[in-house]
């Protein structure tokens, strides 16, 4: 089963060239057939990803495939792919993901001029992220990484029409391309220092290289991860990604590829622990908790509801980054795919709200309970999980994550529980916002989408459910041992060593996401706003002010960065002006100096001696014409005269008739015997 | 039996027999047909050749055949010619066949 395992991304690879050069046309052909190829690879990865959990021992001895790509000076570069069960587990999450999302789209997106397009688009960052995942060599991983880049920008830029949508597009790839340069600088350092690009040789040899090179190779494959996973400081693309469809949203900048970097950094967790005390995961470990928190603040006073979803993820990525960066690998992962079952139900039902609603904005909602009751469970579950509430997904893992930081180090496990406070909070908000009180905006008459829609929001609600009970510590009274202990953590994490269940954690998590909730009620819930009121958060003064502009950080990067560069630009382009071009032009002059030299040369001097020997060859030639003349054209005219003559005589034989020439023969013939005879 | 000079004796009366026919006649078949006898009398001397010096190999032999084959085509050949001109200019009187004169 394991060696067809390179089949799962080329599915939807075919399905994108199919789309792009056949099927262009056809719109529901086209989406048929996205959608068919993802299922391939669904069910192909389901067949891996059970066959792995029946292999013992594959964490420490991954099936890998590989084949020499193409000889580079002395080594040659391999690609090829490999399993373990980070990556079993990876493929399974992935291709259900994107299946619901395909599934998904055919309704959110029905009737846009570019539906092909847009089926196109999404194989082909699935292509992106399959082939990631299955990569054993750091450059099939980057090719990977760079294709999805490159959907992200068309997706985010899928409207081009709308300018904000085109900026946004534009943002993000620039902004990704900052860590992007920095991943491949830590490529070629690694490359340059191990001679090989596969992580599995590359893991042996780290170990045998001086420590502030594998630190430097650590921290830069990790400003990689920053910039694909949006961590401060590289995180303002994300937000703005959301003018892109909503499915994209869900698929793209929520569940999959904003979680590459957290796989990146886990694929590569070797280097980063290569040094004696894992210097390289304290940076990992501050930024994480740091953009936890930090964006959570954010989110409590967005109004786009997609917008407080951006800021959760970035957030949500920020709680992995955490993980991996106090050792919890397991956990970190195991955040990674219940937040992406529960972050992709999530958007996948803002997007059917604002399907219904025709806006972004929370406060011309309201009341929608009643109107999309579907829509209202399932986003109801996927919010509890993200809040923390036991026993649903995002429960367990965010659990293991702060218990595993507490263990650690205690101000991370602080910061991160007054994220997790946070996130109860803004996520109750959004919630009572968005389905409960009336609808404030009148004119709105909100209906249920269709069911090719809420089908993937249940699955995935299910997901968000139930996903979590996997991950349940084993040393838990009743529950562990009831639920298998901590199947997860067995299959992924065999070699970490499982985070102790700690009570103390598990009990202040849960009490302050209850808290979150319940302050949520308070100020949301209670009294619902109506139309009209104003945010009851406005009374924090300034510092709503703050929250509300993102503490600034665009405003701050364009002032310093953005405009950085274009006074870089304006220099260098006076710098061509004055000094290239002055350069140029003087050449020029120069040359036209010079040329007025040569011209008078050769006027006069030149010329005059052509001229000369011109005239010379005239006198010449007359002296030749005279002897043409006479000689040569009396002796060319008497041999015409002399051929003409004979041609008047001999042609008196030419009599027609055939037997005087058969006679003419004969007599030849005997003539010739005659001779030859009498020699 | 019989020497080779008779053989040789048979083949130049036939020959001077077909070159008489192709010089003297005004039919142009009877041409076509002396030049036949010519061609006969020239396989007639291949064959005593061959059947007198060279019996081991059969050149004179193939060099007939090849005779025949070349007779068949120009007989052939020279027999459409003399058709194709009967339709234009209803005769086939060579006297009266010099369209190619000067």
């Amino acid at each position: 089963m394991l060696q067809y395992t390179w089949l799962i991304p080329v599915f939807p690879l075919l399905s994108f060239a199919l789309i792009v050069f056949f099927t262009n046309r056809y719109k529901n052909l086209s989406a048929r057939l996205a959608i068919g190829a993802i299922f391939l690879s669904f069910l192909l990865a389901m067949g891996v990803f059970f066959t792995a959990l029946g292999i013992e021992g594959l964490a420490e001895e991954p099936y890998r495939c590989a084949f020499s790509w193409f000889p580079t000076g002395k080594t040659s570069l391999e690609i090829g792919f490999m399993v373990d069960p980070l990556t079993a587990a990876m493929l399974a999450m992935v291709t259900t993901v994107c299946l619901m999302i395909f599934i998904y789209s055919q309704g959110y997106m029905h009737g846009d001029r570019l539906y092909s397009r847009f089926f196109a688009y999404i194989s082909l960052f699935a292509t992106g992220m399959l082939g990631l995942v299955i990569a054993d060599n750091l450059l099939l991983l980057f090719i990977s990484w760079e294709i999805m880049g490159l959907c992200s920008y068309l997706l985010i830029g899928f409207w081009f029409e709308k300018p904000e949508a085109a900026n946004a597009g534009k943002k993000a790839f620039i902004t990704t391309k900052v860590g992007d340069v920095l991943l491949f600088l830590g490529m070629l350092l690694l490359y340059f220092q191990t001679g090989s690009l596969t992580f599995e040789t590359i893991f042996e040899r780290v170990n045998h290289l001086p420590p502030n090179i594998v630190l430097a190779a650590g921290f830069l494959i990790f400003a990689g991860a920053v910039g694909k996973s949006a961590q401060f400081p590289l995180h303002v693309w994300l937000p703005d990604a959301m003018e892109g469809p909503t499915p994209v949203s869900a698929l793209i900048h929520a569940a999959t590829m904003v979680a590459a970097g957290v796989y990146l950094v886990a694929r590569t967790f070797p280097i980063f622990t290569a040094v004696q005390g894992h210097p390289a995961l304290v940076p990992v470990a501050i930024i994480g908790a740091f953009t936890a928190f930090f964006a959570s603040t954010i989110a409590l006073a967005q109004n786009d509801i997609k917008r407080v979803l951006a800021y959760s993820t970035i957030s949500q990525l920020g709680y992995m980054m955490t993980a991996l960066g106090v050792g919890g690998l397991v956990a970190g992962v195991f955040h990674l795919i219940t937040h992406a079952f529960f972050k992709g139900l999530l958007f996948l039902g803002s997007g059917s709200i604002i399907h219904g609603v025709g806006t972004n904005d929370m406060m011309e909602m309201g009341g929608l309970r009643k109107r999309m009751p579907l829509t209202f469970w399932t986003f109801l579950a996927g919010m509890l999980a993200l809040a923390g509430i036991p026993p649903f997904a995002g429960f367990w893992s965010k659990d293991e994550i702060l218990a595993h930081a507490f263990d650690h180090n205690q101000v991370i496990w602080l910061v991160g529980t007054a994220a997790a406070f946070l996130t109860a909070f803004y996520m109750a908000r959004q919630v009572f916002l968005v389905f409960f009180g009336q609808p404030r905006n009148t004119e709105i008459h909100a209906h249920e989408s269709p069911p090719v829609m809420t089908l993937p929001l249940v699955v995935l609600a299910l997901g968000a459910t139930l996903l979590g009970l996997l991950g349940v510590p084993a040393d838990m009274p009743l529950l562990g041992p009831l639920l298998g202990n901590n199947p997860f953590h067995r299959f992924v994490g065999e070699a970490f060593e499982a985070t102790p269940f700690n009570p103390q954690v598990m009990s202040i998590s849960i009490s302050v996401a209850l808290a979150g909730l319940a302050l949520g009620w308070l100020l949301y819930g209670r009294h619902p706003l109506v139309a009209g009121q104003t945010d009851p958060l406005e009374r924090l003064g300034p510092l709503w002010v703050t929250l509300k502009n993102k503490y600034w950080i665009d405003e701050i990067y364009n002032a310093t960065v953005v405009r950085g560069v274009i006074l870089l630009g304006d220099l260098l382009f006076a710098f061509d002006q004055g000094v290239i071009d002055g350069l140029v032009n003087l050449t020029g002059k120069a040359t036209v100096a010079f040329a007025t030299i040569n011209e008078r040369f050769d006027t006069y001097v030149i010329d005059g001696l052509v001229n000369l020997a011109g005239k010379g060859a005239v006198a010449l030639s007359t002296l030749n014409e005279l002897f043409d003349t006479y000689v040569i054209d009396g002796l060319v005219n008497g041999i015409g005269k002399a051929a003409d003559i004979l041609g008047r005589e001999l042609r008196l034989i030419q009599t027609g008739r055939v037997q005087n020439y058969l006679l003419l023969l004969l007599v030849s013939v005997l003539m010739l015997a005659g001779v030859l005879m009498y020699q | 039996m019989i020497p080779l000079s008779w053989y040789l004796t048979v083949a130049a009366i036939l020959f001077s027999l077909g070159l008489y026919g192709a010089l003297a006649r005004r039919n142009a078949i009877a041409i076509l047909m002396g030049i036949e006898l010519m061609l006969n009398a020239v396989n007639i001397n291949l064959v005593a050749f061959w059947r007198y010096i060279t019996p081991q190999e059969f050149i004179g032999q193939v060099f007939a055949i090849f005779v025949i084959t070349v007779a068949a085509a120009e007989a052939a050949i020279g027999l459409a010619l003399i058709l194709a001109i009967y339709r234009h200019r209803q005769t086939i009187n060579v006297e009266e066949i010099d369209l190619m004169k000067w």
